[in-house]
């Protein structure tokens, strides 16, 4: 890296906002996904005018820039792919303001979602996106993976919740985007900017809705012999106009391995289980909750169980969001996928899956959301044997390859980052590419911010995989 | 444009099919833009004729303007340039409707009662209550952007499109988001597309997630005397554990307004502020919804209060559709109106109601719960008096927008007489140089609805 670039990038920072030696740089390298590439080096802005001042030092000397919050990403979206500057959002991490009446926060992007909603619990309020690693990745994380998890069923994902930005452009250029306020006129450029994986922008303040807490939340865990079983339940729920703030599905093989780990009191010997959670007015969440363990038991479950308080919901929901920490026990490296399918092919998808794990001699477990179809096989491999990360690569593909079979896309809330640029020809044409391609340019026209993501290269799919880091237990949503 | 007329016809004749283009000023004249008439009207029949209809006109620098129900053309600037009238009603099919995924696909000309019923098959529902619900379709809605009172709990198009197809401006078919409930691949195209009043590209396909029929519902209305009580109830609510699927305060200066008023089952009369909160559910929570709804409003106000009522079924469903289509009867009624929507807070409305009363022109107000609001200004009559003093109130109440705390306000219908005098956008703001930046990237030569958007977009 230019040395005048670093003398006045240390300047700006001071020595401690910047890190360039190989030791520093090698923490940052990676994220939650296997992938993995170095920086140049890692800068930490304390303001907006630092972050400016970073972006046209970078864009005088033509040096990439990739911005990143905590690295809990899944599809290499924080990781500096061609090199150059990483800008770690980790020292702008207030919330500016919290607005109850109007339900607005504004935060900077370092915020920690989790601490945004322990922040207004006392308003009785919280901001509803929580991705499994709410405890650590950063709301500026969030818009730009446009994040989901858990409860999104019924709530939505970050850009439901986003209502303005404001936005450093690779240009080193300031602007806002959207408004606090509903349908400001004009193109929906908050809307637009969710989502684009660090390619439009740096985000330096975040204006988001905060979300009335329920009065009343019932957590059930259904318990079945049969995976069919269980995804029939899920059909007949929606069937019955019941929308669930959260309805997830582990199989049998999760189920064994959380159980080891985390002692959440799942059933060792299943097929599969259910974690349905219904909330809001205490006779609404009751009668859903009735109703539903009624549909879980049409459908043969052997035991239907109602958490008896919140101790037991959140051991329930432990282990639920620690299945990936759990399958990283049991193999030296674990691939999580990330895929949609409409919730009616659930059994399709199930046993391809394990046809797939079958042909490749891989262990892949399933932890889905089940309501959204958003499914989550986890994929066990040893990155020291060459051949069975290609082949775990390779595994996950085909399930991808199904999922748009079935109607549905190569990702739900991971992104697409450095994983799955190669994949998007399988769901856009050239011409959906080349308008994504334009619009990008619009807002990064040099290609400087966050390079090689999303969109495909001209390489195509030949492209050779960076080597797998060692394992290590990443939160997934 | 150096094109004939009658060469344009035959083109599009060849294209869409002679059946399908029409260019006799009858037939025409209901393709008005404030008064601007097209040279002629097509209906494509699919995708690839909006294509070469795209590519034809791009050649010969026509100007396109798409259009179904022609309930909303009046909606922002007159067109620069307006030669063709593509009317998308041929394009009315469900494409795919799968209840037990929660997705639907339509193409984009689909009148919106057309799929209602055949979700309501499936006690399914697209939360859509939108002015012109008779005649309005799937893309006009979605193209103009118009909201729902139902946003307060289901949020508006933006939350539930899930992916679009659609033309460019240089005649390319492209599309973005998917069919499926949750999905994360690629840039959200689509959201730019909803409420850009046809500029950026012809939508001919949406992909919605839909939702559960509600299975009853019960409407209850609060009427105070002073505009302070409403909003403290308003804010009660919003800080209740209720979860309303509307919450509207109307008021209005009266007099002529008082059919409106009865029709959406409230009072019109002056100094009446009633908030209309909507619930859904069964028998049992609506039940505990009016009981906490009626304890919260006594606790708001009680000197002020006037009355507590409340409607089930048919009549809370009449009141519901009423409020909905509020703008559209307003129009109807009041054909020289104008009505302002105003991008508020929550906190912006006592602002707002407290300027409202300067106004010199009778106004009726609808002013949704999370704050966006509709200010109809309702002259007696098409005067040149009238319209000087609607010219002066409108530009007057532009002066505020923007300004806290004020929220920005679009005059979304009005006179076309007025739109000489006033931008019924106002003033864009820092954002714009993307906005046009973009439609540079879309419609590259400038042919799709130009100078109908904010900042002659």
């Amino acid at each position: 890296m230019d040395s005048r670039l670093l003398h006045d990038l240390t300047k700006l920072l001071g020595p401690r906002g910047v890190l360039h030696q190989p030791e520093d740089l090698m923490l940052y390298e990676y994220d939650g996904s296997v992938e993995l590439a170095r920086p140049d080096c890692v800068v930490f802005p304390r303001a907006t005018a630092d972050v400016v001042e970073i972006v046209r030092l970078a864009n005088r000397h033509q040096v990439p820039l990739v911005g990143r919050g905590t690295g809990t990403g899944l599809s290499g979206g924080a990781i500096a792919r061609h090199g150059g500057i990483i800008v770690s959002f980790a020292r702008m991490k207030s919330i500016l303001e919290i607005d109850s009446e109007n339900q607005r926060a504004i935060v900077q992007p370092g915020v920690v979602n989790a601490d945004l909603s322990v922040a207004v619990e006392h308003l009785g309020l919280h901001f509803a996106p929580d991705p499994s690693s709410q405890k650590a990745c950063t709301i500026g994380g969030n818009v730009s993976e446009n994040s989901g998890g858990p409860h999104t069923l019924a709530y939505g994902v970050t850009t439901n919740h986003v209502v303005s930005l404001e936005i450093v452009l690779p240009s080193g250029e300031l602007t806002r985007l959207g408004s606090a306020a509903l349908d400001p006129p004009g193109y929906d450029l908050t809307g637009l900017f969710v989502g684009s994986e660090g390619t439009f922008g740096l985000v330096t303040e975040i204006t988001v809705k905060l979300t009335r807490n329920p009065e009343a939340v019932k957590t059930l865990l259904a318990v079945f012999d049969s995976v069919d079983d269980a995804t029939e339940t899920v059909a007949e729920i929606t069937a019955r106009g019941i929308t669930p703030a959260a309805c997830e599905m582990l199989d049998g093989w999760t189920i064994r391995a959380v159980e080891d780990y985390v002692h959440a009191g799942f059933p060792l010997d299943c097929a599969a289980i259910l974690l349905i959670e219904v909330d809001g007015l205490r006779e609404v969440a009751e009668a859903e909750a009735r109703e539903v363990a009624d549909v879980c038991e049409l459908h043969h479950a052997r035991e239907v169980r109602v958490a008896k308080d919140a101790r037991e919901r959140d051991l329930l929901w432990k282990g639920r969001k620690n299945a990936f920490g759990a399958a990283g026990r049991l193999a030296p490296s674990y691939y999580t996928q990330d895929g949609v399918i409409p919730r009616t092919k659930l059994p399709a998808m199930l046993r391809r899956i394990g046809e797939i794990s079958k042909k490749y001699g891989l262990q892949i477990g399933n932890v889905f959301h089940a309501g959204d179809g958003n499914l989550h096989p986890i994929i066990l491999f040893d990155e020291r044997n060459a051949q069975q990360f290609r082949d775990t690569i390779r595994a996950g593909d085909e399930i991808i390859e199904f999922c748009i079979q079935m109607g549905g896309s190569i990702t739900g809330e991971h992104g697409v980052g450095m994983e799955k640029d190669r994949l998007m020809p399988l769901l856009f044409s050239e011409a959906d590419l080349a308008l994504m391609r334009r619009v990008r340019d619009v807002f990064n026209p040099e290609g400087l911010l966050n390079p090689g993501k999303i969109l495909p290269t001209s390489k195509g799919c030949g492209e050779i995989y960076v080597r797998p880091r060692p394992a290590a237990a990443a939160p997934s949503a | 444009m150096s094109i004939s007329g009658a060469g344009v016809s035959s083109r599009m004749a060849e294209i869409a099919g002679d059946a399908n283009v029409a260019s006799d000023p009858a037939q025409i004249a209901a393709y008005q833009i404030d008064g601007k008439s097209p040279m002629t009207v097509v209906r494509p029949g699919s995708s690839e004729e909006v294509v070469e209809i795209v590519k034809f006109a791009e050649r010969e620098k026509l100007a396109i303007v798409p259009t179904a129900g022609r309930t909303k053309l009046g909606i922002g600037m007159p067109p620069r340039q307006y030669d063709v009238a593509l009317d998308m009603t041929r394009m009315d099919r469900i494409v795919a409707y799968d209840p037990g995924d929660l997705t639907l696909s339509v193409e984009t000309g689909i009148p919106l009662h057309k799929f209602a019923s055949a979700l309501a098959e499936h006690r399914q529902f697209l939360p859509l209550a939108v002015p012109f619900m008779n005649r309005a379709t799937a893309g006009g809605t979605i193209a103009s952007g118009v909201d729902s009172p139902l946003r307060q709990m289901y949020g508006t198009a933006r939350d539930f499109v899930l992916g679009m197809e659609f033309v460019t401006g240089d005649g390319i078919a492209a599309k973005s988001g998917g069919r499926v409930v949750k999905n994360v691949t690629g840039y959200d195209i689509h959201k730019m597309m909803i409420g850009a009043l046809g500029t950026l590209g012809v939508i001919t396909r949406i992909n919605f997630r839909t939702f559960p029929l509600p299975r009853a519902t019960r409407t209850c209305i609060a009427t105070f005397r002073d505009p302070a009580s409403a909003f403290r109830l308003r804010d009660a609510i919003a800080k209740s554990v209720l979860r309303p699927q509307s919450v509207e305060i109307l008021a209005a200066t009266g007099g002529t307004t008082a059919e409106l008023g009865r029709r959406a089952a409230v009072s019109f009369d002056h100094n009446a502020w009633s908030v209309v909160v909507s619930f859904a559910g069964d028998e049992q929570v609506l039940d505990r919804d009016r009981r906490e709804l009626e304890a919260l409003t006594r606790g708001a106000d009680r000197s002020a209060l006037e009355s507590f009522t409340e409607l089930r079924a048919e009549p809370a469903e009449n009141a519901s559709r009423h409020i909905a289509n509020l703008p559209g009867a307003i129009l109807e009624r009041f054909p020289a109106a104008a009505i302002f929507k105003i991008s508020a807070l929550p906190t912006d409305l006592a602002a707002l109601a407290s300027g409202m009363q300067a106004i010199e022109i009778p106004w009726l107000v609808v002013m949704r719960g999370l704050g966006v609001t509709y200010l109809a200004l309702l002259p007696p009559d098409r005067s040149d008096g009238s319209l000087r003093l609607m010219t002066r109130e409108c530009a007057r109440l532009f002066s505020l927008s923007g300004k806290a705390p004020w929220g920005r306000a679009v005059l979304l219908w009005c006179p076309p007489e007025l739109k000489t005098e006033i931008n019924v956008w106002g003033a864009p703001f820092g954002d714009f140089p993307l906005m046009q930046k973009l439609k540079n990237v879309f419609d590259p030569s400038g042919i799709l609805s130009p100078g109908r958007f904010i900042g002659g977009l």
